[in-house]
């Protein structure tokens, strides 16, 4: 990139830039050996434990995308339901025309990144906290829209089909492997778009738009960007549900439209800390815990969540994470760059507070 | 004679959807706080009533100006303590704040009320009443009460902020708080004062909204706070009287899409909304775009 031969021209010094302050080999070891070791889980553990980290997947799909698309790109969207709901419809229609809902998952990410345009273009027109309501409306209007057709079952919902006569264990594994294989090509994407030039183009447009509109920076094609995949990673998510619970239940309570998605990946993004890739998965199994621990009071873990994330913002803006990252400067998906002061080394580097990039 | 009927049923619940939008767009004239909550703290304060009403035995109507107070004392509370605390760490903190406090509020209220609906039992039978105009044109005398009220709230609050001493100090700090702040004046105490204003016309729009129908712990959300926005946006943002318009355009487009269909009354006013949004994104009544 760029960056190491300017860094080199302006001081004539022995500059160097590296992803991370740290040698970040083997955490992507590690990341590979824990994904292995998770795809392994159906012959090692419970089916009652699988199901759950089913949900746990799908709740770790939705922060990452709300991540890349709050903590990245600066739209905070309280209406990534909408599309949520519409990848579950995504893997119910053509469900019911005979295809695996299983390849109709490709179906639901593509079909919300599809739809994601034409909003983009609608709502983009509104800045910040007006956009986050507009989401939101979005959203509404999706789920009345879809109630109106009663082929797919209209307000009430419709039972999934396809899966008649397959065995409860697979097809508890098969889930399991689906929520997995999403979960991890959503954080994936992430952390490969982030380490793109677009990463970059982000960074730029959080820390100053105004400078990065005028160098040149397409700030709307970015963002346009950003609010597809995250669309399209959402959408995912939803057919995962629509597998799981082998039915798509319409409605904002308890159903595929509910505000509550958006909370809960939203609340998982900034307890476990915005604008890191390790965040959301910090912030899931948070979210996870808290809720696995009181789910027979109802909806207290809501409650509870909700107020650890506004102690949170208010008090610890970088999360969970950020307060790891303090005390230990470790990166286990390294998105920015690490300029490297003349005579500093790896060894030396954890007295100095030096700048660190994105 | 239908369709009159659903037009000028659409012009009253108007007035119920301008006051719900009053307090959203004082908070983001003022201090470009974009209130979450909005919804919620309505629901809140239409669950205060119901639960004076029951608690105390007080007539109705006593109830309503406890209601504000309380509404308003918690909004300068809530605006000095965490919606301070939010503006000063920047818009995405001011986001997600409000959003927790929106859905803390909704599931408390799930937890300690059900999901029950409720509503505001008015007793009196004069306000339960209705008049007829023509056949099959029958006004509800709540209905045209609560657009009174609306508009009293908006020309106050029009008259307030342009008008009084104290709303020109609000003004000067819209403005510019560092520039009110050097010649003397307390931004925070502004700031708390407009929020406690803002809860008050909160408070009115939950009541009213509690006695045209029922308040369930989500109606904040599914109802109040996108209707309040939708009628800001179709109005125009930061324009009071365009609130009005807005307010009326969208309750017209409901009652016609009813009209219709009775399934498609809350799709037709979005898609007003979604329609003025392509093409007039700056509202029906602003002249100049607003970036």
């Amino acid at each position: 990139m760029r960056v190491t031969t300017d860094a080199t021209v302006r001081s004539g010094q022995d500059l160097k830039v590296t992803r991370s302050r740290r040698n970040v080999a083997w955490t992507g070891i590690g990341a590979l050996v824990v994904a292995v070791v998770l795809a392994l889980f159906p012959y090692l553990v419970y089916s009652g434990t699988t199901a759950i980290m089913v949900q746990g997947l799908i709740v770790l799909t939705l922060a990452s995308m709300w991540n890349l698309l709050a903590g990245y790109a600066g739209l905070v969207s309280v209406g990534q339901q909408a599309f949520f709901g519409l990848g579950a419809y995504f893997v119910l229609i053509p469900a019911m025309h005979g295809l695996s809902p299983f390849a109709g998952l490709f179906v639901a990410a593509a079909g919300a990144g599809v739809v994601a345009f034409p909003l983009w273009w609608l709502i983009s027109r509104l800045r910040t906290g007006y956009f986050a309501i507009a989401t939101w409306v979005m959203a509404a209007a999706i789920m009345l829209f879809i109630e109106q057709i009663q082929s797919i079952g209209g307000g009430t919902g419709m039972p999934l089909p396809g899966f008649a006569g397959m065995d409860p264990t697979l097809l508890a594994a098969y889930t399991y492997w689906a929520a997995l294989a999403v979960a991890v090509l959503a954080i994936g994407t992430v952390y490969f778009l982030l380490r793109s030039r677009l990463g970059l183009v982000l960074t730029a447009i959080r820390d100053d738009e105004t400078a990065a509109r005028s160098s040149g920076v397409k700030v709307g094609l970015a963002r346009l960007l950003v609010f597809v995949v995250a669309a399209a990673g959402c959408g995912a998510a939803g057919g995962v549900l629509a597998i799981d619970q082998l039915q798509v239940v319409p409605g904002t309570s308890g159903g595929v439209f509910s505000v509550l998605w958006t909370a809960e990946m939203a609340f998982a993004v900034i307890i476990g800390g915005l604008g890191t890739i390790e965040g959301p998965i910090i912030g899931t199994a948070v979210y996870m815990i808290l809720q696995q621990t009181l789910q027979s009071y109802n909806a207290w873990y809501l409650i509870i969540l909700g107020l650890v994330a506004i102690a949170i913002a208010l008090f610890a803006r970088r999360g969970l994470w950020g307060l790891l990252d303090e005390r230990f400067n470790i990166r286990l998906f390294p998105v920015g760059y690490y300029l490297w002061p003349p005579g500093q080394t790896r060894r030396r580097q954890r007295a100095k507070t030096t700048a660190a990039v994105g | 004679m239908a369709w009159v009927n659903a037009i000028v049923q659409g012009i009253l619940t108007g007035g119920l959807y301008a006051l719900f939008a009053c307090g959203l767009s004082l908070l983001f004239g003022v201090m470009k706080v974009v209130n979450l909550a909005h919804g919620d703290l309505a629901t809140v304060a239409a669950y205060i009533g119901i639960g004076i009403i029951a608690a105390i035995h007080v007539p109705f109507l006593w109830s309503v100006p406890i209601v504000v107070v309380i509404m308003a004392v918690l909004g300068y509370v809530l605006q000095r303590s965490l919606i301070q605390g939010a503006i000063s760490r920047g818009e995405l903190t001011t986001l997600i704040v409000t959003f927790g406090l929106s859905i803390v509020i909704e599931n408390g209220l799930l937890q300690f009320f059900t999901a029950n609906s409720r509503g505001i039992g008015v007793g009196s039978s004069l306000i339960s009443a209705s008049f007829s105009v023509a056949s099959g044109l029958q006004i509800a005398w709540l209905d045209v009460a609560i657009f009174g009220l609306a508009v009293v709230v908006l020309l106050s609050l029009q008259y307030f902020l342009s008008a009084s001493k104290y709303g020109r100090l609000i003004r000067a700090v819209a403005d510019d708080r560092e520039a009110a702040q050097l010649s003397g004046a307390d931004y925070r105490h502004v700031f708390g004062i407009c929020a406690a204003l803002a809860f008050a016309t909160v408070a009115l729009a939950g009541i009213a909204y509690g006695m045209t129908t029922v308040v369930t712990p989500t109606t904040g959300t599914d109802t109040i706070l996108l209707f309040a926005f939708a009628a800001v946006v179709i109005g125009g943002l930061g324009s009071l009287w365009g609130t009005l318009v807005g307010g009326i355009v969208l309750g017209v487009a409901q009652q016609i899409g009813a009209q219709i269909n009775i399934s498609y009354e809350l799709l037709a006013g979005y898609i007003v909304f979604l329609a003025v949004l392509v093409i007039r994104p700056q509202g029906l009544t602003a002249r100049r775009s607003q970036s």
